[in-house]
């Protein structure tokens, strides 16, 4: 039998770029096919290939008085990007969902039309037969000529993956209501100053047929009115009602409710562009034109005096004249704001929903180890405002209401303590395996499922439907090819819209019944993808208050914990007791063993028996019971400390377990490597995931992990020298050509620990003789090496402190360092590695640094690992319990200590530092003798 | 090819790990002077003066006064012991002035600016709470910075050196007489003193560059020629001469070239340091080690370093630190000669590489002070590496740890990385605690 590695050493990878030449096709025997969309370029989790579309768009479309839904214009500007997707059609459909435009104008109760302010609808809709899903935002435009004063507009994210809109729901529906904010805050502008000057012409024509009547009163003395006169009167009465019409309009949308502009998250006004001229591409040119047009058109500059004209007093017909476009009923400077925010939304949620979601957990842990983040993390990219903050909205649509079950009954526990905000990352990342992803009717099946909660909630409905519909409702609207199977879905299909609009329509004059977070599916699915057993299985359970606890088909993903879960858990639990209770001699992890809450392991969870990882990561979520919640609940905080040991005595690795939790690490990353290799063959479809404002950052990533792969494959002493760096020990990249040692100092500097929040510690080019206080400052450095004279020089400072730097020659190809005989650089960097392509090289360099920094965290933040705990106890003892926990608890080998001890020194220093007041740049060294390493 | 001693990058004993590089002068810093036990002053040629925390590096006060280098300074505390101890230093100038600083508040209490000289050495009689300024002529100041008299002229060079000696006397190194001074209590006023020059000492040859006080009775002189004379500090008597003693016939194996490259700078008594048995000498390139009871130099380091040695010093624990133009420091241990079953060992070859090969050298080292006759060696333990250049001074801190300052503008603070780190998580602790961050919420 063949082991995995070698499996995956024989499957077809796609090369890197830049190295064309492929090897000699394997035997067919021996190639494993990756995928089976794999010849269709296709990714995996692509479910649906129809769609007429390249990629996600944004799509702005208006219910016209006049001709109905029509599309207005689209983000990417591109006619490309819809291709053949009849945009006609899809508004057609986007608009039909909103039903619950606000009435507007004489309410029964009151003399003057009134103005609604509505709270936007936003809706999720699906055509499967178009393969489109689209997230579609409803707002209002007032428009003073306007059919009751409102124009119904939506903006639509359309995407061809379902699962994107639904997991990433909360975050678009926050994005493009802060995009809807700014585009109604102009738009309120623009109408106010439209009433304004409505006013001055009502004004200026009350003035005119004033003086007319008098002039006529005067022209004729009779004593009796002509039916001119009469006419004028009225005309006159009628321009008096309109005047008071009009400023009773005013007061109102000057009084709107200015609430939302106080929260802390909103702002309409800030100009979120700076990042987007990072960003290139086809978007360049949009981007920067979009700039542009603030600058110019400044809404402040111009204030037009304005001569107010006579108004006629029959009004055209609504059909006659021309209706006001998008830009013209919404204040410029908004206009372009909120285009700028909704590129900025098409960029935020561009790629595969596994990378948004990837991105989404991995800020999330990030921001629960704020004191080790400075380490390894790319601080711009902590800093920066992340899309993905609201994440409480990360969760998937499928699991919402158990997660919303779940944070009720066990509230979240607070974090109080920052040092227990911190999180072994590396240990806890929760990302499911669900085990009904080998079931090839997958999508179908979370459809239906969604499905089913759906319709339970709607049976709901039908009783008690404002009280619901006033909360997240999620309703199903079953059109005509749906299964014959679903009998109230049929009774919902011949009726297209919902009961819901009569609930809303008949509540004249309030807000939207159905606010904020009602969420549709109207799926026309064909029939085929949807299965009727499933729903004959599980539509009477639906009713139930537990709906799924009990059905074994479909009810996988309602169930909270997952077995393997369990599993591991009494595993770990068990083993930890072990542990505990073989270390006695540590004064820790003694006293409350019970609370050790062990989490799911990354290696374990990553893969499944194949080793591919076909489901994308399931959303973080915050109401994870994992460390914060042990030690919220330990006694004191050194039995919260000793607590938190066991989970980082990573028993697997050291303990046998080691090699197995290697393979099967490299397995994973190697699967996700090829899944992000597929991803990318199919850049058409998804193109270049990325974060704006990382967009460089990420491309300077990709180019790191290429070069570091690089290294570690050519230079078979990169152990020592990766060694050096994250043991703070100056590495000095020695070589003539400039490119070359540049190269090696990119690829080395992903390894390089960051002193302090500011930039990395790594100079790539130096030509002048080094001194103690370059060493102090830099901890990777790329020397010029010259036969002039002053090149003497600069190898003579080098030889005069070669006590603290390890010298790697780039011509010679030689290292001078110390010896390195410890174990994690050789998961760091192993040079058999599978993983082919430098972004995922540099994920897994950073998820190995990851757990590194949780263990230098642990060793920091140990008191009695540092310090006595009594008076009378002498330092050996300490000394020996700190190497004790070093090499048993944290399993770590020879060289490897000085690693964590390293980077517990700049975590103490991080930590004691001032605020305001930089780190005191110090420089530790060893005195251990170096030897030359060769190829 | 030289003969120095290395001892490679394996240094057990050597707890200098850490260090910290205090920027500030912009010219060579030739003084370090400690204040008190946590603070320092620094001075060089770019006449200013910084104060520091021997702890954290941290820059306490910038003064700036002088106009030109500062050619000697002194600490200067109040000896009242009852009231809170003031800390003032008095630094003086090649701009003819002496300027007493306040430690405390970083401000310039006085500035005495009367001088027709430099003033070269300026020493403090905390018995007499006076101070004594040596320049061209000798003068002796209060506390209040009031002149109380003065010698006549004495020389245009001036003087060099000034240690205190029993019974109110001083001596003063000028040129290459030495001339004590007694302080007579003057009987017009009420707290003035006299100067009186009491006896000449011509004994050296050239220039004495030092002048050290060993104890109550002894004090000990060294020339340019590298003569060394221990003297009675009683009755000024010479106690015993070594001259030469370098290049002594005792050594069997000198190599010739050796010798023929002595100059006279080779040779110069650069600095002097006793504690209550021996002399420690800095010799040209060498340490010597003399014996007061024996009389005898009973251990020495030919070459110590590459270059001269600038200032030596006597730790507590039987060893010593040198630091030379070299921009090494170097830490020495006095050991007992030990019988050592003499290995042939084919030596020299292996300083080429220079590590690893420690304890062979040590060995070696061994061997010829076996063969040299003395009781004693010096070991090389250690060696801090971190100056571009000479290596003016330093001062040590017991386990604050060790100041040098260096002709390359920087002081560097070495430390013990293993106290730091101890410190820091006391400090990370104490931080948490005050944070609130150990309680549970």
């Amino acid at each position: 039998m063949i082991s995995a590695p070698d499996v995956v050493a024989f499957t077809r990878e796609e090369e890197p770029a830049d190295e064309p030449c492929r090897e000699p096709p394997l035997p067919e025997e021996y190639s494993v096919p990756l995928c089976p969309f794999a010849g269709h370029g296709a990714n995996p989790w692509a479910k649906v290939a129809s769609s007429k579309f390249s990629r996600d768009f944004i799509l702005i479309s208006e219910f016209s008085e006049q001709v109905g839904p029509q599309p207005l214009l689209t983000i990417p500007d591109d006619a490309k990007v819809p291709g053949s997707f009849d945009l006609n059609y899809f508004s057609l459909r986007i608009m039909s969902v909103d039903y619950q435009a606000s009435f507007v104008g004489h309410p029964p109760g009151s003399a003057y039309p009134k103005l609604n302010f509505v709270e936007d609808s936003k809706v999720v809709l699906g055509d499967s037969k178009e393969g489109a899903f689209a997230y579609v935002h409803h707002l209002t435009l007032y428009d003073l000529e306007a059919r009751g004063f409102v124009r119904p507009f939506c903006m639509a994210y359309i995407s061809a993956d379902e699962h994107k809109i639904m997991q990433q729901f909360q975050e678009l529906s926050a994005e493009f209501s802060k995009a809807s904010e700014c585009l109604k805050t102009g738009n309120r502008k623009a109408f106010a100053s439209e009433l304004e000057k409505k006013l001055k012409d009502l004004d200026y024509t009350r003035t005119v047929l004033h003086n007319e009547t008098e002039i006529q009163k005067k022209a004729n003395d009779k004593g009796y009115y002509t039916t001119q006169a009469i006419e004028k009167a009225n005309e006159l009465a009628s321009v008096e009602k309109s005047i008071i019409e009009h400023q009773d309009l005013l007061k109102q949308i000057r009084s709107y409710p200015y609430r939302k502009l106080k929260d802390s998250d909103f702002h309409p006004y800030e100009p979120e562009c700076a990042l987007d001229q990072a960003s290139v591409g086809s978007d360049q040119d949009l981007a920067t034109s979009d700039l542009a047009e603030p600058g110019e058109t400044n809404p402040y500059s111009r204030v037009p005096s304005y001569t107010p004209k006579l108004i006629k007093a029959k009004s055209a017909k609504c059909f006659d004249k021309k209706l006001k476009t998008l830009e013209e009923l919404c204040d410029i400077y908004f206009f372009t704001q909120t285009l700028d925010q909704l590129h900025q939304i098409e960029r935020t949620f561009r790629g595969d929903v596994c990378y948004l979601l990837t991105n989404q957990i991995s800020r999330a842990l990030l921001k629960q180890q704020s004191i080790t983040n400075f380490l390894f993390e790319d601080v711009s990219f902590l800093g920066e405002k992340a899309p993905g903050k609201q994440y409480r909205g990360c969760r998937g649509l499928s699991q919402d209401a158990t997660d919303r079950k779940c944070s009720e009954e066990t509230p979240a526990p607070k974090v109080v303590i920052s040092l227990g905000s911190y999180k072994s990352s590396v240990e806890c990342v929760p990302i499911k395996m669900e085990q009904d992803i080998e079931d090839p009717q997958e999508p179908a099946m979370t459809e239906s499922i969604t499905f089913e909660h759906q319709e339970n909630l709607d049976y709901l409905d039908a009783d008690i439907k404002g009280s619901i519909s006033s909360g997240e409702s999620i309703e199903v609207l079953g059109t005509e090819k749906s299964a014959s199977g679903l009998t109230k879905s049929e009774s919902q299909a011949s009726l297209p819209i919902s009961p819901s609009p009569q609930v809303g329509r008949s509540k004249v004059g309030s807000r939207r019944t159905i606010s904020e977070d009602s969420i549709e599916v109207l799926s026309t699915c064909p029939s085929e993808s949807l299965i009727p057993e499933d729903f004959k299985a599980s539509y009477p359970s639906a009713i139930n208050e537990e709906p799924y606890a009990d059905d074994e088909e479909g009810g996988l993903r309602f169930t909270p914990k997952l077995s393997p879960d369990n599993a591991d858990e009494q595993e770990d639990g068990s083993n930890l007791e072990n542990l505990a209770q073989v270390d006695s001699a540590c004064c820790i992890g003694k006293e409350s063993p019970n609370f050790l809450e062990p989490l799911p392991s990354l290696g374990q969870k990553l893969c499944d028996e194949d080793g591919v990882v076909r489901i994308p990561p399931q959303p973080y979520r915050q109401a994870e019971q994992g460390l914060c919640g042990s030690f919220a609940s330990s006694p004191h905080h050194d039995g919260a400390l000793g607590g938190l040991l066991p989970h980082e005595l990573d028993s697997r690795y050291p303990a046998g377990g080691r090699e197995v939790s290697r393979t099967s690490l490299d397995e994973c990353s190697d699967s996700t490597s090829y899944i992000s290799s597929a991803a990318s063959t199919c850049s058409d479809r998804t193109p270049s995931p990325a974060h704006p404002a990382c967009l460089a950052n990420e491309r300077h990533k990709k180019k790191a992990g290429q070069n570091a792969l690089r290294f570690i494959r050519q230079y078979p002493f990169a152990h020592p020298a990766i060694y050096s760096l994250l043991s703070g020990r100056t590495l000095i990249v020695l070589g003539e050509d400039e490119a070359i040692v540049k190269k090696l100092v990119t690829a080395l500097s992903i390894f390089v620990p960051n002193c302090g929040v500011y930039a990395k510690p790594v100079k790539h080019w130096v030509t002048s003789p080094l001194h103690v206080v370059d060493f102090q400052k830099w901890k990777l450095i790329g020397l010029q090496r010259t036969a002039s004279p002053a090149g003497v020089n600069v190898l003579h400072a080098l030889s005069r402190y070669s006590r603290y730097v390890s010298i790697l020659d780039a011509d010679s190809k030689t290292l001078r360092c110390p010896l390195y005989k410890g174990t994690l650089v050789s998961r760091l960097a192993d040079h058999r590695t599978q993983i082919k392509r430098g972004s995922t090289y540099y994920m897994h360099v950073q998820s190995v640094l990851t757990q590194l920094c949780s263990k230098a965290f642990l060793f920091t933040f140990c008191h009695h690992l540092h310090l006595p705990i009594t008076d009378r106890e002498p330092e050996e003892s300490v000394v020996n319990r700190r190497m004790n926990f070093l090499k048993l608890h944290l399993g770590l080998a020879n060289e490897d200590i000085k690693i964590v001890q390293y980077l517990a020194e700049l975590l103490k220093l991080q930590y004691i530092q001032e605020p305001g007041q930089g780190v005191n740049p110090l420089l530790r060294f060893d005195y251990v003798p170096s030897f030359l390493y060769k190829i | 090819k030289s003969s120095v001693q290395t001892i490679g990058e394996e240094q057990i004993q050597n707890p200098y790990t850490e260090l910290l590089v205090l920027k500030g002068h912009q010219d060579i810093v030739r003084f370090l002077v400690q204040i008190d036990d946590c603070r320092f002053a620094s001075a060089g040629d770019d006449g200013i003066i910084f104060l520091w925390n021997a702890q954290t590096g941290e820059k306490l006060f910038e003064l700036h006064g002088h106009t030109h280098k500062i050619t000697a300074i002194a600490p200067f505390s109040s000896s009242d012991a009852s009231e809170e101890k003031n800390h003032l230093i008095l630094t003086a100038s090649a701009d003819k002035t002496v300027i007493v600083w306040d430690c405390t508040t970083g401000r310039q209490v006085q500035k005495v600016s009367c001088f027709h000289s430099t003033v070269k050495c300026l020493t403090v009689l905390q018995r007499l709470d006076v101070w004594l300024s040596g320049g061209s002529d000798l003068c002796v100041w209060n506390r209040k910075l009031d002149l109380l008299c003065t010698t006549s002229h004495l020389t245009d060079a001036g003087i060099s050196a000034l240690v205190e000696l029993p019974k109110n006397c001083v001596a003063a190194a000028v040129g290459k007489e030495l001339i004590i001074f007694r302080l007579i209590a003057s009987s017009d006023k009420s707290e003035g003193w006299d100067v009186l020059e009491v006896k000449r000492l011509v004994d050296h040859h050239d220039n004495i560059l030092s002048l050290v006080s060993v104890n109550d009775l002894t004090f000990v002189t060294g020339s340019h020629v590298g003569e060394l004379i221990v003297w009675d500090a009683l009755d000024w008597t010479k106690q015993a001469c070594e001259c030469n003693f370098w290049d002594s016939s005792v050594q069997p194996d000198a190599q010739p070239e050796i010798k023929l490259s002595q100059s006279t700078n080779e040779t110069s008594v650069q600095h002097l340091t006793s504690d209550e048995e021996c002399v420690f000498a800095a010799v040209g390139k060498g340490i010597y080690v003399y014996n007061l009871q024996m009389k005898r130099v009973i251990a020495c380091q030919r070459t110590a370093h590459d270059s001269s040695v600038l200032h030596i010093e006597k730790l507590p624990n039987r060893q010593l630190i040198s630091c030379s133009e070299d921009g090494s420091v170097r830490i020495w241990e006095l050991r007992e000669k030990q019988q050592l079953p003499a290995e042939p060992v084919p030596t020299g070859f292996f300083n080429m590489w220079g590590f690893g090969r420690a304890n062979k050298q040590a060995n070696q080292a061994a061997k010829k002070m076996q063969e040299n006759t003395t009781m004693h060696f010096l070991e090389l333990v250690g060696d801090l590496i971190g100056h571009s250049s000479a290596v003016q001074m330093f001062l040590y801190f017991g386990e604050l740890g060790l100041v040098t300052c260096s002709a390359d503008h920087l002081i560097i603070l070495w430390k013990d990385g293993e106290r730091e780190s101890r410190l820091r998580s006391l400090t990370l602790f104490q931080k948490l605690a005050q944070n609130g961050d150990l309680q549970l919420k």
